[in-house]
């Protein structure tokens, strides 16, 4: 498959553990690498945001917390409209790595797409409309 | 796991969007709704015959439909699912990891020569 539903990246980092879910988790550390400025209620369902100097925004909810070795968040697909409510699904693992850690990323739900569930609401609203449009003619009418 | 049809209709809306006139006449419906053939011909620099071959391709693509009515009278309607399919492989393509993670390294780098 050439296009990927999942990117994954490792890295090892010469700093421990604690150091690294620090600068995932909160505020300060988010500001520090990723955004510009960065706000994070750090529970599962909490709400997190990232701002760039170029007025880019992300939202994120907090999805796993498990210190210090798990933090995951979705967000919105990048690309698609602001008000899809699809979104990809990030996972930060923390590993222990002699002094330092191992750090894997992954993000994944680039491909979610099952075509009955689009078609479902494509169709939904293509029909939708004219029938809600019918039925709005038809009030108008006996109002008249 | 991507569904299997989904690459094939990512690589139709690509081969779409390559050719300038269909970018046109996807543009036109995406910004004046359904219209016909005869429609898109008087307001675009394309001919009624190019059209109607471009909009062939296109609703092969999915990614017109044609809304039932008299052979001339027929109204292509943008169908833009597929455009999502292929915004998501895009998006796949654009989501830049790298330079964050270097940016990790770097911040944690530099808490630890100044704590």
């Amino acid at each position: 498959m050439p296009f990927p539903d999942r990117i994954e990246r490792t890295m090892e980092l010469a700093h421990p553990p604690s150091a690294v879910w620090a600068a995932l988790t909160t505020a300060e550390g988010l500001a520090g690498w990723f955004g510009n400025e960065a706000g994070i209620d750090l529970r599962p369902g909490g709400t997190a945001w990232m701002k760039w100097t170029d007025g880019f925004t992300a939202d994120m909810r907090v999805e796993r917390v498990e210190e210090p070795s798990v933090f995951g968040f979705t967000w919105h697909i990048y690309g698609l409209p602001d008000d899809d409510p699809r979104r990809t699904y990030v996972e930060f693992t923390l590993e222990p790595a002699g002094p330092g850690t191992r750090l894997t990323v992954t993000e994944s739900g680039f491909a979610q797409l099952p075509e009955d569930a689009y078609r479902k609401a494509f169709d939904g609203n293509s029909q939708g409309w004219p029938s809600e449009l019918g039925e709005l003619a038809a009030y108008l009418d006996a109002a008249a | 796991m991507p569904p299997p049809e989904a690459e094939a209709i990512a690589e139709q809306v690509f081969t779409a969007l390559a050719d300038p006139s269909r970018r046109a006449i996807l543009a036109a419906l995406a910004a004046g709704g359904p219209a016909t053939a005869t429609d898109l011909a008087t307001r675009l620099p394309i001919t009624r015959q190019a059209i109607a071959k471009h909009l062939a391709l296109l609703a092969e693509a999915g990614l017109v439909t044609a809304e039932p009515g008299e052979r001339r009278r027929v109204r292509y309607r943008l169908r833009s699912a597929p455009m999502r399919i292929a915004q998501q492989f895009l998006a796949a393509l654009a989501r830049d990891w790298d330079g964050p993670l270097g940016a990790l390294k770097d911040h944690l780098d530099r808490g630890k020569e100044s704590p």
